[in-house]
């Protein structure tokens, strides 16, 4: 039994695909408890397939897939926060249209780029046992940089979503606020594709995030039940992916959902 | 032209001059004018969609203004917690798990030191804040297992803690039963006599005049300014309500007001929260 936990780890590879499964399944629920509060988890499915075509020019010129995706997730989390600003059409129209059109053009490149040797599945469904060294570090570096901007805005962040109207009054940006969150959101998106891919990546970011607000009382111990659960259901997603040969992204968002029928069954027990 | 936020030392002052305000070509506001000083209760009453609301933005400077000006002046800018908004719950965003000391610890935020770490005097004047309204001991509940009334008394804490001069609260009435409604007067009428200014909006004309110092009535344009028993004229309510408004009497004081098809009772009934004040 305990070889089967530990010789995967022989593997350069599996351990780099340990340190990035950590990664996103602790960061995405940590977001995610944003996502969740603020009623975005469309904009964030719609973030993650909107990258696409970015990561596809990446392939194309040779450059880190990872690298090009965080510019591209920046810049497209500041459209959509600008498009949703405009009144007239509803926010959630105007992220589906960027959506359906990003991912379409991405996956246009896709069929007519010559030449490409990148494996659309991995792409669309994640293969965290495919990632580079170059991957594990940019994918720290994102997180640090999430985890330390997070902790920065905390407070202005927790009062502009409780009370928008409140926090503008006292000179918290409250639209700055609003684009900080997109912006670390799409890192977080561009850390978590890898191991859950652009089609599931929504998974990691709202799934244990739930469980983990269904289980504790305050927001940031929700938090951080979250990030444990996120983990674990990507620990395990990486063993599954690695003996069933299946790519890692729907491994890790079933056990991720199996979990949270979980803690919903428990909470209905508890009340 | 636009919203002073006059910072100077003295009594906190509310000056609102020919204040007209526009939404998409159609005026909300019209020519609206008056003025304020410390230790004033105002109960700002008026239909739904009379422009309340508006107002309270225009005066903390959140909407532009067309004409006219609406200055506050205290003790410090606005944006440093001179004025305290207390919103409509519809604005408030109940998804996010607060407790009530986050919400009054709210009050020691604003655009300066973001990332001060709270001291002793934030947490004691929490303390103090939260004895006040007579929250110390619920101050780890969840503001959703609040009733409305203690959930505007949290509120009101978060006001005290941020030490504003001057309070704006919009609907702070409705979803809350008449006796937890009195609680809550009952803190403001403290709070005036500390000298500050205290605007209330309701559309509900309950105990008005046994409530507010002054009544501020507002029906897109100022219908009646002054102390109730002289603001509310026959032809006041007719302008507030229409030709159906006539149950207040001038004086009176536990008349009540009913709404076409809909009433007062209906109106005042409480959140079914599992606590109750």
């Amino acid at each position: 039994m305990i070889e089967y936990i530990f010789d995967p780890f022989q593997y350069n590879f599996m351990i780099r695909a340990l340190v990035v499964s950590v990664l996103v399944g602790a960061m995405c629920p940590i977001i995610g408890a944003y996502v969740i509060a603020r009623g975005r988890s469309f904009m964030g499915d719609a973030l993650a397939h909107s990258v696409l075509p970015g990561m596809v020019v990446a392939f194309m010129l040779g450059f880190s897939p990872l690298a090009a995706a965080v510019p591209a997730g920046v810049g497209i989390a500041a459209l959509m926060g600008f498009i949703s600003r405009k009144t007239g059409v509803s926010e959630d129209t105007s992220v589906g249209i960027v959506f359906a059109g990003m991912f379409a053009l991405g996956l246009t490149m896709l069929a007519t780029a010559e030449g490409l040797t990148v494996n659309v599945e991995d792409l669309l469904l994640g293969q965290v046992l495919g990632v580079t060294t170059m991957d594990v570090y940019v994918s720290l570096g994102l997180a640090a940089m999430v985890i330390a901007a997070l902790y920065a805005i905390h407070r202005i962040a927790v009062y502009a979503t409780f009370d928008p109207v409140s926090a503008e009054v006292v000179g918290i940006p409250v639209n700055m606020v609003d684009y900080a969150l997109l912006t670390l959101l799409a890192l977080v998106i561009v850390i978590g594709i890898q191991a859950a891919g652009i089609v599931l990546v929504m998974a990691m970011l709202i799934t244990p995030a739930a469980a983990g607000h269904l289980l504790a009382r305050r927001f940031v111990s929700g938090m951080i039940v979250g990030a444990v659960i996120g983990s674990i259901s990507a620990i395990a997603g990486l063993y599954l992916s690695y003996y069933m040969n299946i790519p890692s992204g729907p491994a890790m968002a079933l056990i991720a959902t199996g979990v949270f029928a979980l803690a919903a069954a428990y909470k209905r027990r508890a009340i | 032209m636009a919203t002073q936020n006059g910072s100077g030392v003295g009594p906190p002052s509310i000056v609102v001059n020919d204040l007209t305000i526009e939404r998409s070509g159609t005026r909300i506001l019209t020519d609206v004018s008056f003025e304020f000083g410390p230790g004033t209760l105002v109960g700002v009453v008026g239909p739904n969609g009379a422009g309340k609301s508006t107002l309270f933005e225009a005066i903390s400077g959140r909407i532009p203004i067309h004409h006219g000006s609406a200055a506050i002046y205290a003790d410090r800018p606005l944006n440093q917690g001179s004025v305290a908004y207390v919103p409509q719950r519809d604005s408030i965003n109940w998804r996010i798990p607060v407790t009530v000391e986050d919400v009054v610890m709210m009050g020691r935020t604003n655009s300066k030191g973001w990332l001060r770490r709270y001291g002793r005097e934030d947490r004691e004047l929490c303390r103090q804040s939260l004895d006040r309204v007579n929250l110390w001991d619920r101050r780890s509940a969840l503001m959703t297992e609040l009733s409305g009334g203690q959930r505007q008394r949290a509120f009101i804490a978060r006001a005290l803690c941020q030490e504003a001069s001057v309070l704006l609260l919009d609907e702070s009435f409705s979803g809350v039963d008449v006796g937890a409604q009195e609680d809550i007067v009952q803190v403001l009428r403290g709070l005036r006599d500390e000298g500050k200014i205290i605007l209330l909006a309701t559309h509900d004309l309950t105990n008005l005049a046994e409530r507010f110092d002054i009544c501020l009535c507002i029906n897109k344009h100022v219908c009646a300014c002054g102390p109730p028993e002289e603001a509310f004229t026959p032809q006041v309510l007719e302008e507030l309500y229409g030709s159906h408004g006539v149950v207040f009497a001038t004086g009176g004081s536990s008349h009540s007001h009913e709404e076409p098809g809909r009433t007062p009772v209906q109106e005042q009934h409480e959140d079914t929260h599992p606590v109750h004040d």
